[in-house]
């Protein structure tokens, strides 16, 4: 094993594997963060800690997920290199190592345009790409980026986002190659809607033999309403919402477009369960960690195994 | 070339108001080139002063002279024989001929009259946008001649994030994704092998992190 991470470990295990996410909260609310966290705690194999996702300012993803390893769960700490330099970067890698968390995702981060803060240098020292190079080589070689030896390497399960959707699609396979020569442990997906044009991403994946050398988890979001439905399709950057599945939610009267988000979320589990090299979910329930337990439940995911 | 803005009319009134007779000073080279601070530019603005004090009350002498290369020493010198007769210089040059001017003439203000934008190319008429971040080491070789730190707005060098659309920025409809102009010039030159290598953590020192650079060339010395 590379680390003690316990996605590592189920993943090793080869059972289809389930990560979570939780967004941190705008305060230093400490109740707010273990009430979201109780409703994924036994539901999922590890929970992904947001960065100041959309470029706005919240906890710091350390300190969250340190809260998540004391309430006993495995955190994913997100790391973006929009708001460090690889000196801030190893810090708080070194920090997260020795105080339990062994598990990490790697990512660019939106642009501080889309936050609170649009007027913040965008710092973007490293990319994505280096910083799982820097991360693996803080583990595997012992060395810091500027070749110093550490003195007790952090041991972090590395992970990475991709996005399938974005465009040119013949460069996302390609550039999913360069993460995972990079050292990427495990990918996470964006939120996937459109199966067939993803199903045709993982036969690019497999046929690159890239599954092999990574364990990909594919991305999934319920839709909770028609309004959240049409807004994925038109407003978020890289995202790639079928018409039909937008129709399928509006089609519903109002109260009913919730239930049959979950439905759809299901069939899709079903299916990505099925398709070749996907590895796993990872289920993000924005701001609904409360309908996690029914999620997993209805999705026959748990008991989730215990490694 | 530099580009430059010039600045709000409000703002230049307000950094004037303390003066009564001023040198508005252009520049011939890049911001002529931009129209934001050539000869024609300066009568512009000369007028819009003098018209805008005039207004306030308080008529203001404004002279107008544009020099061959405000970044120039040598063309700096030739303000010395009027420059005692003002209150104050107004430079439209980028910030290095305004910089030039202020170190030449210390007893005296020199205030900038135009924003300086960045190392950029005309797209069509009217329109300029940036091509260099002046990074001190040059890998548009690698990036089929497309600058990832210029004009990738996260300066990604193993791009596209996964914020590219159709083409454009996750930013703006109106920005090209750096990284998909670099995919399609690599695929036109058949350099595709050139994606799949990772590009290596930029040393930063070349540019301006490294603190503030100079070019030293001991040959050219006299």
């Amino acid at each position: 094993m590379k680390s003690d991470s316990n996605l590592e470990k189920v993943l090793a295990a080869g059972h289809f594997a389930v990560t979570g996410e939780l967004g941190p909260p705008r305060g230093a609310n400490l109740q707010a963060i273990k009430d979201k966290a109780s409703h994924l705690k036994g539901m999922v194999d590890a929970v992904n800690v947001t960065d100041n996702q959309t470029a706005v300012v919240r906890m710091a993803s350390w300190a969250v997920s340190l809260v998540l390893k004391e309430m006993g769960m495995e955190p994913n700490y997100q790391m973006v290199c929009r708001d460090r330099n690889r000196l801030a970067m190893q810090s708080d890698i070194l920090g997260a190592a020795a105080l339990g968390i062994n598990t990490m995702l790697c990512l660019s981060g939106d642009h501080p345009s889309f936050g609170d803060h649009p007027q913040a240098a965008n710092v973007h020292d490293i990319d994505s790409i280096q910083q799982i190079q820097m991360v693996a080589a803080m583990r595997d070689e012992g060395r810091f980026m500027g070749g110093a030896e550490i003195d007790t390497p952090p041991r972090m399960f590395v992970g990475a986002a991709a996005n399938p959707f974005g465009d040119p699609f013949e460069l996302r396979v390609l550039r999913l190659g360069k993460k995972v020569a990079a050292g990427a442990d495990f990918i996470q997906t964006q939120c996937i809607y459109n199966m067939e044009r993803f199903a045709e991403y993982m036969r690019q994946a497999n046929d690159m033999g890239l599954t092999e050398r990574t364990k990909i988890l594919a991305g999934v979001t319920p839709l909770k309403s028609a309004g959240m439905a049409r807004y994925m399709a038109n407003k978020v950057p890289g995202m790639d919402v079928p018409p039909e599945v937008v129709k399928r939610i509006a089609d519903q009267p109002k109260e009913k477009q919730a239930e049959e988000g979950i439905k759809l979320l299901c069939e899709q589990i079903e299916q990505l369960r099925e398709m070749p090299g996907v590895a796993g979910i990872h289920l993000m329930a924005i701001e609904w960690e409360h309908r996690v337990p029914e999620i997993a439940e209805r999705a026959g995911l748990l008991p989730r195994p215990q490694v | 070339m530099i580009t430059a803005e010039r600045k709000p009319m409000e703002e230049i009134l307000r950094s004037v108001e303390p003066y009564g007779k001023i040198l508005l000073v252009g520049c011939n080279e890049c911001v002529t080139v931009c129209h934001a601070g050539g000869r024609k530019e300066v009568a512009m603005l000369a007028s819009a002063l003098r018209m805008g004090r005039l207004k306030q009350g308080a008529p203001l002498t404004v002279d107008e002279l544009t020099l061959e290369r405000q970044c120039d020493p040598e063309y700096a010198d030739e303000l010395a024989r009027v420059i005692d007769q003002y209150d104050a210089v107004c430079s439209m040059a980028c910030g290095c001929g305004v910089q030039t001017v202020a170190e030449r003439y210390r007893g005296l203000p020199v205030l900038p009259m135009v924003n300086t934008a960045f190392m950029g190319a005309s797209e069509k008429n009217g329109v300029w946008a940036e091509r260099c971040a002046g990074c001190g080491n040059c890998v548009l070789g690698m990036t089929g001649g497309i600058c990832p730190i210029a004009r990738c707005s996260k300066r990604i060098f193993n791009g596209p994030c996964g914020g590219s659309t159709k083409g454009k920025c996750e930013i703006s409809p109106d920005v090209d994704c750096a990284w998909q102009l670099i995919w399609d010039r690599l695929k036109q030159l058949g350099q595709t092998e050139l994606y799949s290598q990772i590009m290596a953590p930029k040393d930063w020192r070349s540019a301006r992190d490294g603190g503030p650079r100079r070019i030293v060339r001991e040959d050219m010395a006299i």
